[in-house]
């Protein structure tokens, strides 16, 4: 079977696989599954363009997900002009002071000599910096905490449209990876996954702590949507009119209340279901895009020197190629896709919640996602996040149903079926271990393998 | 502070001390200990068969599990160590039910893997696959939520009556799972390094994990000194999880998250070098609680009564721990590679 056709089916399959849920189940749980496995898509083709590309072992997907969810608050939301009044100068001084600190303290890195003499003047102007920053921040943040806590208590966005906070996330990702990347590329691949590890943690953490910037557990919630509202919808002619004449047949010949009762009650379903398709539609262009020039770079000459240098850093280096240079750029490349797709999942919910980041969910998944659909192949990764997502989602009301079936003889109160009853849900952890494992012992390359020349012919 | 007085400053000294030993010290001796057996599993796992084990925090957390389980049946049924936890004596069958575990986990994952000499990468991303596993089944078995074990004596030492003894305004307070974490740990370490170092199963993982095709060379048969890597790891990891789980809760989340800070105690101390695992434990604990402790009550003490702080004086606020762990990660990282005993060259 031709590389193509082995694409094409599985893409046949996965699709078959969401319409056995828009039949059996329902079609709007069919679209939220497709929704998130859209975004899935985009974030597992950014881990897919480190690790696949340029076998960079980057687990710290969650943090730079996370960044872009920030970048859809702080693009959205309208600004507290209350909180900038209050904290608005000493934040400012803050700033100043903190972006003074890091510039003395990359001149004094450079300029002085290696030696007890670079240590201690480090220190001094670390510790100095701190303590003068602090002195700014500190008054700053409780300021602007204070204003107004249960509704705002932070500076608030630049209430933009929330579409331009997609672009926002992958900078603001694209900006943390390029620090991130300075400090941590030296490394061997275990330690950088360490690392990685390590700093989505803390960007985490910052979310949750500084309420300042992003109200922290207190959550951002009501955040601007792209598309309309369904309550808007259901109030305007022409969408009412569309329903009428969508359902004209089941609409027909009914009494007049009855047929006022069910225009209404469908109006109501439509409105979700265009909802959930006009996210769909979006987040397709974003995805097509992305993939559309993650396959023109990995073909491009650009792309043969990434693989060249994870298939042998020494001769691709020995050929001339700057190996932690094109490693940098490639680790900003994917963390910036990593973020467009943070942001779009922010958007989708409507909410920012620092709390709901989990690395489980939002970095070793989508690892699942890019070695199980393939790894160094795009359309692999894409669909890899297509069905891990499913897989996901449906192993929780399929396991219920298994472990219902298998406990069927018990009694209905036995203690151990109500326990089993009620664990089933982890069972999607177990699952996707499981199906990592699996592909990586019996089938390597992913479902769909990388394309590499010799394979292609 | 006091007016300067002979007795009183002696007092407010003492008093200091005790409340930094009550927050600060003990503390970090149980958590670092804690840590620094957790790390040796991680530092052991490295230096024989040569991956980051991702799935160590979840390790200890099947361990402890299986130790919680066995400790609520033998309370059911009425069997106690009196003053001691219940949970010591479900510990040696909770430690043979890991160790079977972990041999499975090797034969049925890592071992194909090894025989085909794949990329370290490669055993990292298998080890995420036993991660997901091994956490599934957790909270599959016990769900996700809070578990506490712990029973017998609470305090060795009781703050109430350590401040009717000495009449002093701080009592100092010693947890027995405090005490019984610092001292099995203390055991544990002798006995490991007097197995590395004396037997000649140990003396032969030191010459495989210092050069393995030498080891090869001299008749050392690889796959049982991985099996009994792995016996160590399982041993260490679910005394490790059992000790933390009693001395604070066992949750498997808290777990997984574990992971972190037993791999910057690993690799601070020299990955691969079970001295360094020790050592690492201590420094990023140390470093995680004095650097997220409040010192204002401690400074109220010690400085004259209007210069009190009016602050927490709290470097960072405790959310920032992980944070603390992962600052000395990369100091390490930049400034000293090897780490501070010299492991490993990256």
């Amino acid at each position: 079977m031709s590389n193509a056709q082995r694409s094409a089916l599985s893409f046949a399959v996965m699709a078959a696989l969401l319409m056995v849920v828009g039949f059996s189940q329902s079609w709007p749980l069919m679209l939220t599954i497709l929704n998130l496995c859209l975004i899935s898509a985009v974030m597992a083709l950014g881990v897919n363009i480190q690790w696949g590309y340029a076998g960079l072992f980057n687990v710290g997907t969650m943090g730079f997900a996370a960044l872009g969810g920030v970048a859809a608050v702080l693009v959205s939301k309208a600004p507290v002009p209350e909180a900038w009044a209050a904290g608005g100068s000493n934040l400012f001084m803050g700033a100043l002071l903190f972006a003074l600190t890091v510039a003395a303290t990359v001149v004094a890195y450079r300029r002085i000599p290696k030696g007890p003499l670079r240590v201690l003047a480090l220190s001094g102007i670390i510790i100095i910096g701190i303590i003068a920053t602090r002195y700014f921040f500190d008054p700053a943040i409780a300021d602007i905490e204070a204003v107004n806590p249960a509704v705002t208590g932070y500076l608030g966005g630049l209430g933009l449209p929330i579409l331009f906070s997609w672009a926002a996330g992958g900078l603001f990702a694209a900006g943390a990876a390029w620090i991130i990347g300075k400090i941590t590329l030296g490394l061997r691949s275990d330690y950088l996954a360490i690392a990685t590890l390590g700093i989505s943690e803390i960007i985490i953490a910052l979310l949750k702590n500084e309420d300042w910037l992003t109200r922290g557990v207190k959550n951002v919630a009501g955040l601007s949507r792209p598309v309309p509202y369904e309550v808007d919808l259901q109030k305007s002619d022409w969408f009412i009119g569309g329903t009428e004449w969508l359902n004209s047949s089941a609409l027909e010949g009914l009494a007049a209340s009855d047929r006022a009762d069910l225009l209404s009650n469908l109006v109501i379903q439509h409105s979700g279901v265009f909802v959930k398709l006009g996210y769909a539609g979006l987040f397709t262009v974003v995805l097509v895009v992305v993939l559309g020039m993650s396959v023109m770079a990995l073909n491009s000459p650009w792309g043969r020197m990434m693989r060249a240098i994870r298939d042998n850093e020494v001769s691709a280096a020995a050929m001339g190629k700057d190996v932690t240079g094109r490693r940098l750029q490639v680790f900003i490349v994917g963390s910036a896709v990593v973020g467009i797709a943070g942001a779009m999942l922010t958007t989708l919910d409507g909410q920012l919640t620092p709390g709901s980041y989990n690395p489980l969910r939002f970095t070793f998944l989508i690892w699942v996602m890019v070695i199980v659909g393939g790894s160094g192949n795009n359309l692999g990764s894409v669909l890899g996040g297509f069905l891990i997502w499913f897989i996901w989602i449906e192993a929780e009301p399929v396991g219920v149903w298994l472990i219902d079936f298998a406990t069927s003889w018990m009694d209905d109160t036995s203690p151990l079926r109500l326990h089993l009853m009620d664990s089933a849900q982890h069972m999607r952890l177990f699952m996707m271990g499981l199906v990592l494992l699996l592909v990586m012992r019996f089938n390597p390359g992913g479902i769909l393998p990388e394309v590499t020349k010799a394979r292609a012919q | 502070m006091h007016s300067w007085g002979g007795r009183a400053v002696l007092t407010d000294v003492f008093d200091a001390l005790i409340l930094l030993s009550n927050f600060v010290i003990i503390p970090v001796l149980t958590y670092g200990s804690q840590l620094a057996l957790g790390a040796l599993g991680i530092t052991l796992i490295y230096g024989i068969l040569r991956f980051a084990n991702f799935a160590h925090g979840d390790l200890m957390a099947f361990g402890t599990m299986v130790t919680v389980l066995m400790t609520w049946w033998l309370q059911s049924i009425g069997v106690g160590l009196g003053p001691l936890p219940t949970a010591l004596l479900a510990l040696p069958v909770a430690i043979a039910i890991t160790i079977v575990m972990v041999l499975f986990i090797d034969k049925s994952v890592f071992k194909f893997y090894r025989r085909k000499r794949s990329a370290p990468a490669l055993f990292v991303i298998a080890s995420i696959g036993v991660m997901f596993v091994l956490n599934g089944i957790v909270r599959f078995i016990i769900g996700p939520n809070d578990q506490r074990f712990s029973d017998g004596e609470r305090f060795i030492i009781k703050a109430r009556a350590f401040k009717q003894m000495t009449g002093l305004n701080e009592g100092l307070a010693i947890k027995v799972s405090q005490g019984l974490t610092i001292s099995i740990a203390f055991l544990l370490v002798v006995a490991l390094f007097w197995f590395l170092q004396r037997t000649r199963t140990g003396k032969a993982m030191r010459a495989y994990s210092d050069n393995e095709d030498l080891a090869l060379l001299s008749g050392i048969n690889p796959e049982r000194v991985v099996m009994v890597t792995w016996i160590i790891t399982a041993t260490l990891a679910t005394i490790a999880g059992t000790l933390y789980g009693l001395d604070k809760s066992f949750k498997p989340f808290t777990y997984f998250q574990l992971l972190l800070p037993l791999f910057a105690a690993a690799i601070v101390g020299g990955i691969g070098n079970p001295l360094g695992a020790i050592l690492g434990g201590y420094v990023v604990a140390f470093s995680e609680v004095s650097i997220t402790y409040a010192y204002k009550k401690f400074l109220k003490y010690l400085v004259p009564e209007n210069w009190e702080p009016d602050g927490l004086v709290q470097f960072l606020s405790t959310d920032y721990k992980f944070a603390v762990s992962f600052i000395i990660l990369v100091l390490v990282l930049l400034i000293r590679p090897t780490g501070i005993l010299r492991g490993r060259v990256i």
